[in-house]
């Protein structure tokens, strides 16, 4: 049998129609899209359709889609440019404990300049209470930086609402909806955001392009200087064949999105149920909270998670635990521990995210061979013995 | 590699040098199923300022190091991954090492870290993944002794590369999934079936310090990993005093100092002067001349029994109190361990072998250090060994 991928929320396979719309523009349509000529005229037709695609999927207009290398540099491009245009002497960031690192770490950068950050507490289903983010707030906040939904438990936050909280305070907002756009219906104007990232890779689009939707009228300071591509907000030859891969991934989201999401929805709920049903001790993260149809995470208490994933693995089986770090090795989740699960249970939790591509029949594989390898861990595991020796 | 069979999945510890490269390329040429495992032992984000000058490179658990393994992994073809141990290599080896200086001994970490990470946990993740057995890149000879039953860890064939010192804390169990396949070869050997089968590590040079303190550095390490952990680092000041009891100076911390020292004692004596001895609970240093730093006994705690399941009458054997310390004859005697209880010693204790034993030698050595390992060998055979007291 083919390995068995179940790692979309890390990065998924382009759509072949994504690759066959950027084929021509990495050699016969190779021009630069800043340029007079009918080559770049030709380049920038395909930019600015793939921009109104973006604009399309998350219902802003095509003038508000900015591109970048991807979500990493969109979160980067939305906190550093709102934080550092902003002129006030002080100043204080709004985000919660369960961002991705792209945001976290950008908020420890901005801390070691002075910034002051606010990290919101998530309740134990991974959920931020609106409330608290109210009350975080203060005069010099000037921005709140909360995501759309998590990468690890698929939890989708308050979004909406937290939006009204910025709007009344007069707050810029920005989410990373790097794991909803394509899979849940986005739309700025009702989220009530501000700036809103996204990445191609995670929406069967290629690696290295991304986008970050930026309200008109907001006024940001760029991350690079060059030339006036983007509205002077990103400088840099446009990269056309990403961004035609990006928009026709964009334009596919939004014709699939309603079909992938209820078929991902039921395989979702299938392997959970029957994951817990039979692995003694498995428990769903996040699981009561309105969640990304494709994400579940699971506790398998006394195995170490990075062992089940390299076991499963080698038996044909990808999915992840933790986040990896430089090396490969995986680090604990921030993620789980915001959740409040105590370290040994946070080592011993997998996510399992589908997509596009997974068919019952690779659910039923994972069904049949995750029991199996917890089981034989559990045997060889030292701090498993006590447990059913107890009982 | 008697133990070794075709049907077996190996893990390979790979630290991306060439001697545990070698191991995963050779393995895997025979045809074995290999899966290499590379250790996360050491977050170098921390202690940043011990960085210093040592290239990157050549510091613990290095991004090059994992990249090297993962191209020799690619090069041959098998799978490989990464583990994170940061957490058991602190409590078993960091841990301990920070402590025993600081209690006046000079620990070894790699004998640590072999009995307490690499043949115990990394090789319950071995069996976890699938591997009945773990292959390293030690210079030593595991076989089984079937008249006794026992498995026997023997010198490398290779004596200036052995490493058996740094392994006498490994187990019965532990050693009968163990393949040590550089036992057999010289370094040059390896070298030269490195480049063979074309390992892109095949030049890669030696590594030699302790891997969390590439700069060699202790004294600088432990005051910065206390630091970080909050404790005061400069408690461990006090007094120099010769064996005859006249302070003759004052030290910085009783964890930069060994016994059989010289440099770092900034006396000003017409004689050069050695620690002999250090008492932590006084924190003191004692010093003398090079004649007072030769004893002929020691005893030896939590001994490892190896080639023998214990040990009840003295039997003679060559014994080794450092790595690079030529094994001296000695007497290796039994020494009943006081039971907790006191009184009640009615064959209860007998049950459990004495893991202490006292070390008579022929002739006097030099420093004798304690939290050094004494190693017994006979002939090439590894007795036992355990931690000097």
């Amino acid at each position: 049998m083919k390995p068995v991928y179940l790692d979309y929320n890390s990065t998924t396979p382009m759509a072949p129609e994504a690759l066959e719309a950027m084929l021509p523009y990495f050699a016969q349509e190779a021009g630069n899209a800043s340029s007079i000529h009918s080559f770049g005229q030709r380049a920038r037709g395909a930019v600015e359709r793939a921009r109104e695609a973006v604009a399309t999927l998350v219902g802003a207009r095509p003038a508000e889609i900015v591109f970048t290398s991807g979500g990493t540099e969109s979160d980067n491009l939305a906190i550093f440019g709102i934080v550092t245009h902003s002129p006030a002497p002080r100043k204080h960031v709004i985000t919660t404990q369960i961002e991705h690192h792209a945001v976290l770490n950008s908020c420890q950068a901005l801390e070691r300049d002075g910034v002051e950050v606010t990290y919101v507490p998530v309740s134990t289903e991974g959920v931020v209470d609106p409330a608290d983010v109210r009350r975080a707030l203060r005069p010099e906040t000037v921005l709140i930086t909360v995501m759309h939904a998590n990468n690890e438990l698929g939890t989708v936050q308050p979004i909406a609402e937290i939006g009204r909280i910025a709007a009344e305070a007069n707050v810029y907002f920005h989410t990373d909806a790097v794991q909803t756009a394509g899979k849940l219906p986005i739309a700025v104007e009702e989220l009530g955001v501000d700036l809103l990232s996204l990445s191609a890779h995670k929406l069967r689009g290629p690696k290295g392009v991304g986008a970050l939707y930026v309200r008109k009228g907001t006024r940001l300071r760029p991350l690079f200087f060059g030339g006036h591509h983007e509205r002077d907000r990103r400088p840099g030859t446009e990269n056309v064949t990403g961004i035609v891969g990006l928009g026709r991934a964009a334009e596919l989201a939004a014709a699939n999105l309603a079909t992938d999401g209820n078929r991902a929805a039921a395989l979702r709920d299938r392997l959970e149920r029957e994951l817990v049903a039979r692995v003694p001790y498995a428990r769903v993260n996040g699981g009561q909270a309105p969640r990304t149809p494709n994400t579940t995470n699971i506790t398998f208490p006394f195995v170490e998670g990075e062992a089940l994933v390299i076991a499963l693995d080698l038996k044909g089986l990808a999915c992840s635990t933790g986040a990896a770090c430089s090396a490969g090795a995986v680090e604990p989740s921030h993620v789980l521990t915001a959740i409040g699960l105590p370290p040994e249970d946070a080592r011993a939790s997998l996510r399992f995210s589908l997509g596009h591509e997974t068919t019952g029949e690779e659910i039923n594989y994972a069904i049949s061979v995750v029991p199996g390898v917890v089981e034989h861990l559990r045997e060889l595991s030292p701090v498993y013995q006590k447990p059913a020796a107890a009982k | 590699m008697s133990n070794a069979t075709s049907t077996d999945t190996i893990v390979v510890a790979m630290s991306g040098g060439v001697d545990s490269s070698t191991v995963a390329g050779l393995l895997h040429r025979q045809g074995a199923r290999i899966i290499g495992l590379t250790m996360q032992l050491w977050n170098q984000r921390r202690l940043p300022e011990l960085a210093g000058d040592a290239p990157v490179a050549h510091r613990c658990c290095s991004l090059d190091d994992v990249y090297d393994a993962r191209r020799v992994a690619e090069h041959c073809g098998f799978p490989y991954y990464v583990v994170n141990f940061e957490r058991q290599f602190e409590a078993a080896v960091v841990r301990p090492f920070v402590e025993n200086y600081l209690a006046g001994r000079t620990p070894i970490p790699c004998a640590q870290c072999n009995t307490a990470v690499k043949f115990d946990e990394l090789l319950v993740t071995a069996r976890q993944i699938g591997a009945e057995r773990l292959a390293t890149g030690h210079y030593a000879r595991v076989s089984r002794n079937d008249a006794t039953c026992r498995w026997e860890l023997w010198r490398a064939r290779d004596a200036a590369k052995d490493q058996s010192y740094f392994l006498f804390g490994l187990t019965q169990e532990q050693l009968a999934r163990t393949l040590f396949p550089l036992g057999e070869l010289t370094k040059a050997e390896v070298r030269e079936t490195a480049r063979e089968l074309r390992l892109p590590v095949a030049e890669k040079p030696e590594s030699q310090e302790i891997c969390f303190v590439p700069s060699g550095d202790y004294a600088q390490f432990i005051s910065a990993y206390l630091e970080e952990q909050g404790s005061a680092a400069g408690e461990t000041s006090g007094e120099i005093l010769t064996t005859e009891g006249e302070v003759v100076g004052a030290h910085a911390g009783v964890h930069q100092f060994t016994v059989g020292q010289r440099r770092g004692l900034g006396l000003s004596t017409g004689q050069p002067k050695y620690v002999v001895r250090i008492e932590p609970e006084s924190r003191r240093l004692v010093v003398g001349d090079d004649c007072e730093l030769f004893r002929d006994t020691c005893e030896v705690d939590e001994v490892n029994w190896i080639s023998v399941e214990r040990l009840d009458a003295p039997v003679r054997a060559e014994v080794k109190i450092r790595h690079r310390h030529e094994p001296a004859p000695a007497w290796v005697e039994p020494v009943p361990e006081r039971p907790a209880t006191g009184e009640e010693n009615d064959g209860m204790s007998a049950a459990l072998p004495s893991r202490r034993v006292r070390l008579r030698f022929d002739a006097p050595q030099r420093a004798i250090t304690p939290g050094q390992a004494a190693v017994f060998y006979q002939g090439e055979s590894v007795l036992g060994g355990g931690w000097i007291r």
